[in-house]
C-alpha cells in the first residue's frame, strides 16, 4: 500500500539515508529496527512529511505521491506518535485526544459529543482509563503511550507510525501497549515501528526491516526468524539473509 | 464497554489523599484564607464585618481585581506582564484627557482608550512573539516606558478631576437597589441550574457518566446562599455596588470562554505545552499575541474604574504597588506561574485576601510596614503551594 524506493538523504558529509526501501501493508506491523544512527528516524521524518529526501519515489497503492509537509502527509493518511508525546499535561483525556481538531459550533467546544466519541474510541482499543476528565498529568506512563496512540486516530489515518512507544514503560505497561498495537493491526491499518527492544520486535510486528549505517540490511518475516539472525544483521556480522 | 471507564463517583479517600499530596487542592486553601482573616480581623475590630465596611471592601478590589484579570491571562501562558500598572493609567490618563480636555462622550472617551490598550498589548505580544524577547524585558521596558507617556500627557499639572456627577464618577457611586440585586441573583442562580439540568440530560441521552446530584445541589446551592448572603449584607448599606458586578461579570465571562471555546481551550494548551499545541496545528502566535491583548485591555479598563473611585488621575494612577498586588492577587488565588494552570476566580479570591488584609490593617492602624510584611508571607505561602504541586505532578 505505502512504498517507499531509493529513499536518499544526506545531511553534509553524512549519508543518513541511502537508497532504502520500504513496503508497508494495510493490516500488517513492521518494526524497523538498527543501531543507533541506522537512519531509522530519519526515514520516518521521510514519510511525516518532517523532511524532504534527496531522491526516492513513495508511492501510496501505486500511485505516486508528494510528501513535502506534515499536512500533506496528513492528507494521505500518515499519522506520527513521537516519542516525546506531545501531551497537553494539564488537559484532560478528551481535551488531548482532540487537541487542534475540536469539535466545535460558532467556536463553542463540543464537550459532550467529543467526550462520547473518545469514550467509545478509547473502549474499542481497550484502553482503560478510569476517569478520561483528569489531567493527563495524572495518568500512568502506559496510559498516556495509550492516549498519544489513539490520538493519532482521529485523523482517521491508513499508516500509523510509532516510534520508541515501549521505550519508558515497565513490563505491565509495554504489554499494554503491544495489546493496542494489536488492536491498531486489526482495524486494517499499516503499522511501522521503530524499537530497540528485540523481545517487543517478536511479540507485535509480522516483518522486521533493519536498517544499518543508511541502507537496508535485512528483511525477514518475524515469525521464522531467530534473534540470533536479527541481532546479527543489526551489527552486520554475517548471517544468511532473506 | 468496559464499566471501568463508566464510573465516575467521587473520590475515594484514598484517591482524595492522593490528590492532596499532589497539592491539588483547588480553591480550598484560598477559601479557608479568608475565614481566617475574616475571624481574625472581626475580632480585633468590630467594624471590620460591617456592612459599610465591606461596601468599601467591594469597591476597593474592583480596579486592581480587574487588572489581575488581565494578569491571568498571560500567567496562563506561562508568561508575565509588568507594564498592567503602567497601561492601566495611561489608559485612564488617555480617557480623562479625551472626555474632560476634549469633552469627548465618555463612552467614545473609555472606548477609544481602551482601544489603545489593545494596541500596548497587540505591540507587547508582537515584540515577544516576532523578535522573540522573554515577555518579562518587554513589559518591564512597557512598566517603564508607558509610565513615561502617562507623565508626557499629563504635562504640567500633573492631576485631571473627573466630573463628580459625570459618567465616569458615576461608575463607582452607583447602587443596585434590593430588588434589582435579588433579581440579578436569582437570574444567575436558575441560569447555572437550568444549564446543569440541561448538561446532565444531555449527557445520560450521551450515555455519558453523570457527577452525583448532591454534589451539584452543593456546587449551586452553596453559591447561591454566598450571593444571598453578600446582597443582603451589601444591602443594609448603600446596596450592591455597580463596580462589584462589572467586576463579577467579567470573572464569571471570561471563565466561561476559557472553559467552553476553542480560544480557551487552546491558552490552556499553549500554556500547558506549546511544542505539542504547535504539533496539533495551534497558531500559538496568534494565541500568545492575543493573551497580552487581552491583559492590556483588562488592565486599561481596570485603571478606568480606579480613576472613577478617585473622580481624577494624576501622576500616581496606576503607579505605587497596584501592579505587585494584582500579580501577588492572581497567584494566591491559584494561578500558576509555570502556565497552563488557573482560572479566572483566582482573581476574585486572591484580590478577596489582599484587600482584606491591607483593609483590615488600616482599620487595626498597623504600619504599612507590617501590611506589606504580611502580604508577603501571603503571597510566598501561595507560591510555595504552587512549587510544591508542579513537582509533585511532574513527577
Ligand atoms: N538534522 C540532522 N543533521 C545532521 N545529521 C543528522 C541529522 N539527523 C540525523 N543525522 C545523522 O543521520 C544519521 C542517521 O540518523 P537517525 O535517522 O537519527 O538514526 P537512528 O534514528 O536510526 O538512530 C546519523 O549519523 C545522524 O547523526
Ligand atoms: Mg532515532
Amino acid at each position: 500500500m505505502f512504498s517507499a524506493t531509493g529513499i536518499t538523504k544526506a545531511y553534509g558529509a553524512v549519508q543518513a539515508l541511502d537508497g532504502v526501501r520500504l513496503d508497508l501493508r494495510a493490516g500488517e506491523v513492521v518494526a524497523l529496527v538498527g543501531d543507533n544512527g541506522a537512519g531509522k528516524s530519519t526515514l520516518v521524518k521521510v514519510l511525516a512529511g518532517v523532511i524532504t529526501p534527496d531522491a526516492g519515489t513513495i508511492t501510496v497503492e501505486g500511485r505516486p505521491v508528494r510528501i513535502a509537509t506534515p499536512q500533506d502527509a496528513q492528507a494521505l493518511g500518515v499519522s506520527t506518535v513521537y516519542q516525546d508525546l506531545a501531551l497537553c499535561e494539564n488537559l484532560d483525556v478528551v481535551a488531548n485526544l482532540y487537541l487542534g481538531t475540536e469539535r466545535r459550533r460558532w467556536s463553542v467546544l463540543g464537550h459532550i459529543a467529543m467526550e462520547r466519541a473518545a469514550h467509545d474510541l478509547l473502549t474499542s482499543l481497550d484502553v482503560r482509563i478510569r476517569d478520561i476528565r483528569v489531567p493527563v498529568a495524572m495518568l500512568s506512563g502506559g496510559q498516556r503511550q495509550s492516549v498519544a496512540i489513539a490520538r493519532a486516530l482521529i485523523g482517521e489515518p491508513r499508516l500509523v507510525i510509532l516510534d520508541e512507544p515501549t521505550a519508558a514503560l515497565g513490563v505491565e505497561q509495554t504489554a499494554q501497549v503491544l495489546g493496542l498495537i494489536d488492536r491498531l493491526r486489526d482495524r486494517g491499518l499499516a503499522v511501522l515501528v521503530i524499537s530497540h527492544n528485540l523481545a517487543d520486535v517478536r511479540a507485535m510486528s509480522d516483518r522486521v526491516v533493519v536498517l544499518r549505517l543508511g541502507r537496508n540490511a535485512g528483511e525477514f518475516r518475524t515469525a521464522e526468524t531467530s534473534q540470533e539472525a536479527i541481532v546479527a544483521a543489526i551489527t552486520g556480522a554475517t548471517a544468511d539473509e532473506r | 464497554m468496559n464499566a471501568e471507564t463508566l464510573t465516575r463517583g467521587p473520590y475515594t479517600p484514598k484517591e482524595a489523599v492522593a490528590r492532596l499530596r499532589r497539592g491539588d487542592l483547588g480553591a480550598w486553601p484560598v477559601a479557608g484564607g479568608l475565614v481566617v482573616i475574616a475571624a481574625v480581623f472581626g475580632t480585633l475590630n468590630e467594624h471590620f464585618l460591617s456592612p459599610e465596611n465591606l461596601t468599601n471592601l467591594a469597591l476597593q478590589l474592583a480596579a486592581t481585581g480587574t487588572i489581575s484579570l488581565g494578569i491571568i491571562m498571560v500567567l496562563l501562558l506561562g508568561e508575565i506582564d509588568l507594564s498592567a500598572g503602567s497601561v492601566s493609567g495611561l489608559c485612564a490618563v488617555v480617557m480623562t484627557i479625551l472626555y474632560v480636555k476634549q469633552s469627548w462622550n465618555p463612552v467614545a472617551a473609555i472606548a477609544v482608550a481602551l482601544v489603545a490598550a489593545g494596541v500596548i498589548g497587540l505591540l507587547h505580544g508582537l515584540m515577544h512573539t516576532r523578535l522573540h524577547m522573554p515577555s518579562f524585558i518587554v513589559t518591564l521596558a512597557g512598566l517603564i516606558g508607558w509610565q513615561g507617556l502617562l507623565l508626557y500627557l499629563l504635562g504640567q499639572g500633573g492631576t485631571i478631576n473627573l466630573p463628580f456627577d459625570g459618567f465616569v464618577s458615576k461608575l463607582s457611586d452607583t447602587w443596585l437597589p434590593v430588588w434589582p440585586a435579588w433579581g440579578l441573583v436569582t437570574a444567575l442562580i436558575a441560569g447555572w441550574a437550568a444549564a446543569a439540568v440541561i448538561g446532565r440530560r444531555l449527557r445520560r441521552a450521551a450515555d455519558l457518566p453523570v457527577p452525583p446530584v448532591y454534589l451539584t445541589v452543593l456546587r449551586i446551592g452553596g453559591t447561591a446562599v454566598l450571593l444571598a448572603g453578600v446582597v443582603t449584607v451589601l444591602s443594609a448599606d448603600r446596596g450592591v455596588p455597580l463596580l462589584l458586578v462589572l467586576f463579577g461579570a467579567l470573572v464569571v465571562a471570561l471563565d466561561l470562554v476559557l472553559r467552553h471555546t476553542v480560544f480557551g481551550r487552546w491558552m490552556y494548551a499553549v500554556g500547558g505545552n506549546a511544542e505539542a499545541a504547535r504539533r496539533a496545528g495551534i497558531n500559538t502566535t496568534r494565541i500568545r499575541v492575543l493573551a497580552f491583548v487581552l491583559a492590556s485591555v483588562l488592565a486599561g479598563f481596570g485603571g478606568i474604574l480606579a480613576a472613577s473611585r478617585l473622580s481624577a488621575v494624576n501622576q500616581a494612577s496606576g503607579g505605587s504597588d497596584i501592579l505587585l498586588m494584582a500579580v501577588a492577587a492572581a497567584v494566591i488565588g491559584g494561578t500558576s506561574l509555570f502556565g497552563g494552570r488557573g482560572r479566572p476566580y483566582a482573581a476574585l479570591l486572591g484580590i478577596l485576601v489582599i484587600q482584606s488584609i491591607t483593609n483590615g490593617m488600616l482599620l487595626l492602624n498597623v504600619d504599612s510596614s507590617v501590611r506589606f510584611m504580611v502580604t508577603a508571607a501571603v503571597l510566598a505561602l501561595a507560591v510555595a503551594i504552587d512549587s510544591v504541586a508542579r513537582r509533585a505532578s511532574t513527577r
